[in-house]
């Protein structure tokens, strides 16, 4: 390394390797995008210091035995930071009971209570406050939850940005189900239960990053009463994973090294709006690895495909639901695309935040 | 749907499996010798491994990628200039997004961010205008880089500050050209390269009135090339065809973007407000004439005027093998640093960085195949 002579200029000796990772001496925007810096910072901080059996699962929600309630619960918790709070298709209210009901339903749980936390920043209007409040109430009756328990706390002016909801949730497990990333075996189909990746493209929409409108909707919803009936229909379901933050990517890769098995996908299976496909194309992102908030990854065996895709398809939100793909024994950890030109590609977790192509 | 030169009408037809497999069949039909061919863009290079078309041609062709990620070929010395006018108190520093994580010497605009810089991505230079009409008392920098493709738009930027009196705004300049790169592979005592598949958004902007020249010199044909399925497929089978007939012309496989004189209000935008300059490539060195600097009557423009980083020195990483990597000379999974010291997350050098980055594309795609 060359040594700077330059006095002007900050010290450029030091580290060649720039980019904060896990030895990273502050919290980046990246350590949030659901992709493997999250993983490795949820790894390296947190579950080496306040990890049990619970938590090493490594769902969405935690799946506890109670004997006294003579059977298991799911518990849950996410906080909701998102940016604006009203975009197309829903809002921070909205987001903040289905995300939560919908992480409790991925055990095959049937949610029945949250609770709401509230961070406030001083000078936030009320009348918004209203209005998330009362889209909270709406989405509470759509899931049939109740909101039980609820902590309110207020920051002082630019210490938060207008509103954050942390909400945690709770549900039974009906007998003998067993549901979670750790199940999928080799033979098992892979189910989605719609199209990819407008919550993203809504959230930007809202934010004006988009330069143009792309009439997408958010598609966040809780999806407790979808999963509720394809379970009464197919009780043998394996894994139940809602594609959020990294997307269906980030979440199959989660599903492969849970489960030590492989993914393989058909690309030209997987459903995509066509304005999704095109503010993508824009943008240089990949559908793939954007968020969504109202699907589900359903995998189970290859015989219940028919009757579960069905099931599915009875919802609102499930209209769309379509078989993506299978599992295989070989080459564990691994999520393989296949495209319809006959050729393949890894399909990696995403690594940090999202960016824009530039030419 | 077709139109009527009989090319598919949408965007869709572009990825039409059947028809690309067609093409990929005529390739195989029409190869008999070994061809070592090179993408120039990043753009390419990334749709290659996307679709894993690399996969589907003969094994007697070999593509190599070239060094067209503006990104990756930004010189180190820009990019500390950049990091070291974003800590300035009161600078406003605006880039494209995919600049932000480019390792410097130490750091990247992300870590500056973190410390407090005033860092924030735009997707067109005219927002860094804006941003410099809507702030007054704060000095907007914008950091242009890319190819002939971002040129028109960075002197757009400058014409409009200019037309708006606006004081406050300036532009690092950092664009690269093409054609002088291909000057530089081609007479490198290591090249390997027989056959081009020349970059088609560069030639929407500029055509292609460049490269016969250059073909002609260097006695390598070039094929104009788009950026889907079917494009790349159709540029190769037009490179190999040339290549096995013995025949040295520049053809154009994008004709539904580019024309031989390409866009010409673009083209005396870039020429009113800059002039070629000499510019570093990160990784690859110095070539003639291979940048758009400002014109001396728009060098009020020039952040490197504005402020005086002072003599930077610049420290790249000793391991990374970015510039073998980006003259096409090694593949990336060549590096003993690929995919275990440099991965997206923690880059060793700049074509990990970038989605168009060679090495990026290939850990995304093709780390265990």
């Amino acid at each position: 390394m060359m040594v700077n002579e330059n006095p002007k200029t900050p010290n450029m000796q030091g580290l060649i390797c720039p980019l904060p990772h896990t030895q990273s001496e502050t919290v980046v925007i990246g350590h949030g995008s659901g992709g493997s810096m999250t993983r490795d910072l949820i790894q390296n901080i947190f579950q080496s210091r306040i990890g049990n059996d619970a938590l090493a699962e490594g769902n969405d929600a935690a799946r506890l035995h109670f004997a006294e309630l003579g059977g298991q619960v799911a518990i849950s918790t996410d906080s909701h930071v998102v940016s604006p709070l009203f975009f197309p298709g829903g809002d921070i209210g909205r987001l903040a009971v289905a995300g939560t009901v919908n992480d409790v339903a991925m055990l095959g749980a049937r949610p029945t209570f949250l609770t709401a936390g509230f961070i406030l920043e001083e000078g936030f209007p009320i009348k918004s406050l209203i209005q998330i409040i009362d889209s909270i109430s709406k989405t509470c009756q759509e899931a049939q939850v109740q909101i039980i328990a609820g902590d309110t706390k207020v920051v002082e002016k630019g210490k938060a940005d207008g509103l954050f909801i942390n909400t945690a949730g709770f549900g039974l497990i009906p007998e003998g189900r067993q549901i979670g990333g750790q199940f999928a075996q080799p033979g098992d189909a892979v189910l989605l239960s719609g199209s990819l990746g407008e919550h993203a493209i809504a959230v930007l929409q809202a934010r004006g990053e988009l330069g143009f409108d792309s009439g997408i909707q958010s598609d966040v919803a809780p999806l407790n009463h979808m999963i509720a009936d394809l379970l009464d229909n197919v009780p043998n379901v394996h894994v139940l994973r809602d594609p959020t933050r990294g997307g269906l990517a980030t979440s199959l890769n989660e599903i492969a090294c849970q489960s030590e098995v492989s993914i393989h996908l058909q690309e030209d299976q997987i459903p995509i709006l066509p304005n999704v496909r095109i503010a993508c194309e824009m943008l240089g992102f990949d559908p793939l690895y954007l968020a969504n908030e109202g699907k589900v990854i359903v995998i189970l065996p290859e015989e219940f495909v028919d009757i579960a895709l069905n099931s599915l398809r009875q919802s609102p939100y499930g209209a769309m639901a379509t078989r993506i793909g299978t599992i295989s024994q070989k080459n564990p950890g691994q999520v393989l695309l296949h495209t319809a030109f006959g050729s393949t590609r890894m399909l990696s977790m995403l690594s940090g935040e999202i960016l824009p192509r530039i030419c | 749907m077709p139109t009527e030169s009989g090319m598919p009408g949408f965007l869709s037809g572009y990825r039409d499996a059947d028809r690309v497999k067609k093409v990929i069949e005529q390739i195989h039909q029409i190869t008999n010798q070994t061809w070592t061919l090179m993408e120039i863009c990043g753009g390419q290079t990334h749709a290659i491994m996307q679709f894993g078309l690399d996969q589907l041609f003969p094994e007697k062709i070999e593509l190599v990628h070239g060094p067209g990620c503006p990104v990756c070929v930004t010189a180190l010395e820009l990019i500390d200039q950049a990091l070291w006018i974003a800590q300035q108190a009161n600078v406003i520093f605006t880039s494209f997004g995919d600049m932000l994580r480019v390792p410097g010497s130490t750091g990247n605009l992300f870590s500056v961010r973190a410390s407090g810089g005033q860092v924030r991505v735009v997707y067109s230079p005219m927002d860094a205008v804006k941003i410099a009409q809507e702030n007054p008392e704060k000095e907007v920098v914008f950091f242009a880089i890319g190819f002939e493709t971002t040129a028109p738009a960075n002197a757009m930027a400058v014409l409009q500050a200019e037309k708006m009196g606006l004081q406050n705004f300036s532009i690092l300049p950092a664009n690269v050209c093409v054609p002088p790169a291909m000057h530089a592979i081609l007479s490198s005592p290591a090249n390997r390269i027989q056959g081009f598949l020349a970059a088609g958004h560069v030639c929407a902007v500029m055509g292609y009135w460049e490269y016969p020249p250059i073909a002609k010199q260097y006695q390598t044909p070039m094929v104009v090339t788009g950026f889907e399925p079917l494009d790349l497929v159709r540029g190769v089978y037009k490179t190999i065809g040339m290549l096995e007939e013995g025949r040295v012309d520049v053809e154009n496989a994008y004709p539904r973007a580019v024309t031989f004189e390409g866009n010409q209000v673009a083209q005396s935008l870039i020429m009113q407000v800059f002039e070629p300059v000499d510019r570093n490539w990160r990784g690859i060195g110095t070539i003639p004439k291979s940048g758009y600097g400002l014109q001396e009557n728009y060098q009020g423009f020039d952040a490197t005027h504005r402020f005086d980083a002072g003599n930077i020195q610049t420290a790249e990483s000793e391991l990374c093998i970015a510039g073998q990597v980006l003259q096409g000379i090694k593949k990336p999974v060549e590096c003993p640093a690929f995919g275990s010291l440099c991965t997206p997350q923690s880059p060793l050098g700049a074509p990990m960085v970038s989605a168009e980055g060679a090495c990026a594309a290939y850990y995304q795609y093709k780390r265990e195949t």
